[in-house]
C-alpha cells in the first residue's frame, strides 16, 4: 500500500522538472521535450486518482492526453523542422523576431 | 513491496527527469525522456492502468520520442550553446523549481488524508477502457480523431518545402 500523495509528489516533481526544463533549456527540442514531461507528470496524478476514486474516466482522460500529446509533437516538430529551414538555428535567443 | 516497486521506479523517473535538464546535447535528454516514460509505464502497472501502461510504452516511448530523435538527427542538432539570457533563467527556473516542488509535497504530504493506494487497485484493462471510451466518451473519441486529421494535415503543410507549397498553389 502506497499512499497516494507519494504518487501525488513525484508528478508535481516531475511536472516541476519540466517547467524548468522549459525555462532554462535554450534548445528549441529540448524546451519540446520539457512540454511532453510536464505531461507525463500530469498523467501520473490523472491514474493515482483514477485508482484511488475507483473511476475509470481518469484513465480514459490519460489517453486523451496521450492523443493530444501527439498531435502536438507532430504539429511542433513540423514547426522545428520550418524554423530550422529559415534560421539555420535551434537556440531559441536566435528566434527572436517575427519577420525574417 | 509494493512500496519498493514505487520508490524504484520512481527513482528512475526522478533521476531520469534531473538528466534531461542536466545534460546539453539534445540526444541525451531525449535518452532520459525515454527512460523517464518507461518508468511511469511501471508506476501505471503498479496502479492497476494496464492500458495506460501498453499505450505509453507502444505512444510515448515508442511514436513521439522516434520523431523526436528522428528530428534531432534530421537537424543534426549540436550541444545546446548558452547565452547570457539563460543564467537569469537559472537563477529563477532551479530555486522556484525547488520552492514549488517542496510546497507540493508538503501541501500534498501534510494535508492530504487521502489514504492509500493498493496494488492493482483498479483493473483498467483493454476491455473496460474500450467500453468506456466507445460508450461514454464517444463523442470525445470522435473530436480527438478531427482533431489528429488536423495535425497530420498541419505537420504535412509545415515541414514540405516552400518552393512545393508554391508548386501546389499554381495548379
Amino acid at each position: 500500500m502506497v499512499p497516494l500523495s507519494y504518487y501525488l509528489v513525484l508528478s508535481g516533481f516531475l511536472f516541476a522538472c519540466g517547467v524548468t526544463g522549459f525555462l532554462i533549456k535554450r534548445n528549441i527540442i529540448t524546451i519540446f521535450m520539457s512540454i511532453e514531461l510536464m505531461l507525463n507528470g500530469v498523467n501520473l496524478s490523472f491514474v493515482a486518482f483514477a485508482a484511488h476514486w475507483q473511476s475509470l474516466a481518469g484513465q480514459v482522460f490519460v489517453f486523451f492526453v496521450m492523443v493530444v500529446a501527439a498531435a502536438e509533437a507532430a504539429v511542433g516538430l513540423a514547426i522545428i523542422i520550418a524554423v530550422y529551414r529559415t534560421r539555420e538555428t535551434l537556440n531559441i535567443d536566435q528566434v527572436n523576431l517575427l519577420k525574417l | 513491496m509494493h512500496l519498493t516497486l514505487f520508490l524504484a521506479f520512481g527513482a528512475v523517473a526522478v533521476a531520469g527527469a534531473i538528466n534531461l535538464l542536466a545534460q546539453t546535447h539534445p540526444i541525451n535528454s531525449a535518452l532520459s525522456l525515454i527512460a523517464v516514460m518507461a518508468a511511469l509505464a511501471g508506476e501505471y502497472l503498479l496502479l492497476g492502468a494496464e492500458f495506460v501502461a501498453a499505450v505509453q510504452v507502444i505512444v510515448y516511448a515508442g511514436a513521439i520520442m522516434v520523431l523526436f530523435v528522428f528530428v534531432i538527427m534530421l537537424l543534426n542538432a549540436g550541444v545546446e550553446e548558452h547565452t547570457k539570457g539563460s543564467r537569469v533563467a537559472i537563477l529563477l527556473g532551479v530555486p522556484g523549481m525547488l520552492l514549488g516542488s517542496i510546497l507540493v509535497a508538503w501541501v500534498v504530504l501534510r494535508h492530504s488524508g487521502t489514504g492509500s493506494v493498493a496494488i492493482g487497485a483498479l483493473p483498467g484493462d483493454p476491455r473496460t477502457i474500450g467500453q468506456l471510451l466507445f460508450h461514454d466518451f464517444l463523442l470525445p473519441f470522435e473530436i480527438t480523431s478531427v482533431l489528429i486529421l488536423i495535425a497530420i494535415m498541419g505537420a504535412v503543410v509545415l515541414a514540405s518545402k516552400p518552393q512545393a507549397v508554391q508548386k501546389g498553389r499554381d495548379h
